[in-house]
């Protein structure tokens, strides 16, 4: 048994909306599990359910081998880091850090002492006294992390901590918790919608779409590897190239071009997704690309255009290569490096 | 030219509107240090005189009523019993009513609240008779908890409590609880502080209502032990200048009470988040 079981999970809200639909996973101790889906797709209400915050219609959760489903929120020994922080307003930084501490009647000098540590660790030492509304958008989510930390909880739950933040902080910010999770070793649930946090934070993905795991396993798995036309859609940036086709006695068939000895029996209509990056130039390759578009990245180009079909196609290629807007260019797919799905069930067949 | 000209003639504006305000309070605290005899004779007095001592000390001390029960003292003491009660104790009900009201999953919750706030229309005037007649038979005529408690159900101060607790964001109570608050922590720990200036605010205007109410406490009180000031204002007897010294006296605590808690008072009712 691991360290967190969902069993056969199911929300179901009282005006019958289906949130997640009986959902199991394992998480181990010290593990850092992402989920990652659009928004609505059920990722957050998995979350609060393990918090204790919403109930649980059917299923169970198992905590440290304790079934917790009737347990409630102040006892699971749980912290959670809020979207937008909820820090209490009326209380400064170290009473923030404390609050929790001392409804679980620590004695003074060892809440002063772990609140001391927590801060030390987070760089937050110097506003201890100050209140919430005196801190920068960086610091509060500090303190929020600091909240998490001083009790030493059994699980870190992290509700997209880092959306409210701009962009440069959230990569620092993202880094940070991911070295602050390393270090204190604390098994972590990031809920997030930005595939990057998923992909970096991560060592175990869940992609949760319609309220269901479409995929789990580790980042680069799940990139290299996806099993549906929905995790290859989601996962990547930017975003894998779809194209329709016809899969018939191992040829694919699609606008223009031909891919022989496909590692696959499924006959019929099928989505062909290639990622931008695994595409290079040739001469004589399988697809043409009438470039609209190009964006220049610095390390790598994103180059925009249109195949035959009118279809939006994209490319990725490195930096120095100069490509010139209404240029034809000719790609080939790098070492089969190509998914191909069933169209109606969006499966994975090759 | 022109900015001061308008800035002086709103200052002239606001002088003649605080003029028409304070000039008779002030000519009644004038008059109200001479002579009866001298004000008789004399008319309204702008400047102070002398007796101010003699009158004032009089008017607290001088056994008043029909039964010569009751000094201006006591009165004082009645009064200040009764609004620190009604203030108390209908601050305390409203938090507690709008607490259970937004934060509890109570059946019929917006019904129960419109309910409350209904009594706004059934002023106490209304139902003066059936609440006399409820009192009667506790046996609570002629007591401080007589006076204080049938006044003291404000669906005002519960409204105001309610649309604050609104806008208080469900992340907060979600934090506490998973650091360990169960509700009623969360209650005493956050809403209350949070609160703190509405609070006082609605203590202010309670203070103030129970401080001012005349027609109950008239009807209730038949000994001269519980007369207040608003009723001594009516019952007292006695010369002119010492009726003045009384109503001067009688503004005393609601003006010191907001004097005091003024502050607090500004930012509680004009509170933006």
């Amino acid at each position: 048994m691991s360290f967190l079981d969902l069993k056969n999970i199911t929300k179901i809200y009282p005006n019958g909306t289906k949130a997640v639909h009986e959902t199991s996973l394992s998480i181990d101790e010290g593990e850092f599990m992402v989920f990652v889906g659009p928004s609505g797709c059920g990722k957050s209400t998995l979350l609060r359910m393990v918090a204790g915050l919403e109930e649980i219609t059917e299923g169970e959760i198992t905590l440290d081998g304790n079934l917790i489903n009737e347990v409630d929120p102040s006892e699971r020994d749980i912290a959670m880091v809020f979207q937008n922080y909820a820090l209490y307003p009326h209380m400064n930084v170290y009473n923030n850090l404390a609050y929790g501490l001392k409804n679980r009647g620590i004695d003074k000098q060892a809440i002063e002492q772990k609140v001391n540590d927590a801060a030390k660790l987070l760089q937050i030492s110097d506003y201890l006294q100050r209140k919430p509304s005196m801190l920068s958008g960086g610091q509060r989510q500090r303190v929020a992390m600091g909240r998490a930390i001083v009790r030493n909880p059994k699980i870190f739950l992290f509700d997209e901590p880092l959306s409210n933040l701009d962009a440069k902080l959230r990569i620092q910010m993202r880094l940070e918790i991911k070295k602050l999770q390393q270090k204190v070793g604390v098994t972590s649930i990031f809920v997030t919608h930005d595939q990057t946090e998923a992909m970096t934070l991560a060592d175990k993905l869940a992609v949760i779409n319609n309220g269901v795991i479409e995929q789990l396993s580790t980042p680069i798995e799940i990139y290299n590897n996806p099993k549906s036309l929905f995790v290859a859609g989601f996962i990547g940036s930017p975003q894998m190239n779809f194209m329709e086709g016809e899969l018939k006695n191992k040829t694919l068939s699609a606008e223009g071009f031909e891919i022989k000895n496909v590692k696959s029996d499924y006959n019929g209509e099928v989505t062909l997704g290639i990622r931008p990056e695994h595409l290079s130039q040739s001469d004589n390759g399988l697809i043409n690309l009438t470039v609209d578009l190009v964006e220049q990245l610095g390390s790598d180009n994103l180059v925009y255009g249109q195949l035959k079909d009118k279809k939006d196609f994209c490319y990725r290629c490195p930096g120095n290569l100069t490509i010139k807007k209404g240029s034809k260019l000719s790609l080939n797919i790098d070492n089969d490096n190509y998914f191909i799905f069933d169209k109606s069930s969006g499966k994975r067949v090759n | 030219m022109t900015r001061l000209f308008t800035s002086s003639f709103s200052h002239i504006i606001l002088f003649i509107g605080i003029s028409i305000m304070v000039v008779p309070v002030w000519m009644i605290f004038a008059s109200s240090t001479h002579t009866s005899s001298f004000i008789y004779s004399h008319g309204l007095q702008f400047f102070i005189g002398d007796s101010f001592h003699e009158n004032y000390l009089r008017v607290l001390l001088y056994q008043g009523g029909f039964f010569k029960e009751i000094t201006a003292l006591k009165m004082f003491f009645n009064s200040f019993i009764m609004a620190t009660g009604v203030a108390l104790l209908s601050v305390f009900t409203s938090l507690m009513a709008a607490y259970a009201l937004v934060y509890y999953r109570t059946k019929y919750a917006t019904f129960l609240f419109w309910l409350i706030f209904v009594t706004i229309l059934v002023p106490l005037e209304l139902r003066i008779f059936p609440t006399y007649s409820v009192m009667a038979k506790l046996n609570l005529v002629n007591s401080y908890f007589g006076l204080i408690v049938p006044i003291s159900a404000s669906a005002i101060a519960t409204l105001f409590f309610r649309q604050f607790y609104r806008t208080v964001p469900d992340e907060l109570l979600e934090s506490a609880k998973l650091d360990g608050a169960n509700t009623w922590r969360f209650f005493i720990d956050f809403l209350v502080p949070l609160s703190k200036t509405m609070i006082i605010a609605m203590f202010i205007f309670m203070f103030v209502f129970g401080y001012n109410q005349y027609l109950w406490p008239l009807l209730v009180t038949s000994s001269e032990q519980y007369w207040t000031v608003v009723m001594g204002l009516k019952m007292m007897s006695g010369s002119i200048v010492h009726r003045f010294a009384f109503v001067m006296m009688s503004m005393v605590p609601p003006v010191l009470i907001i004097i005091i808690l003024q502050k607090h008072f500004i930012k509680g009712v004009f509170q933006d988040k």
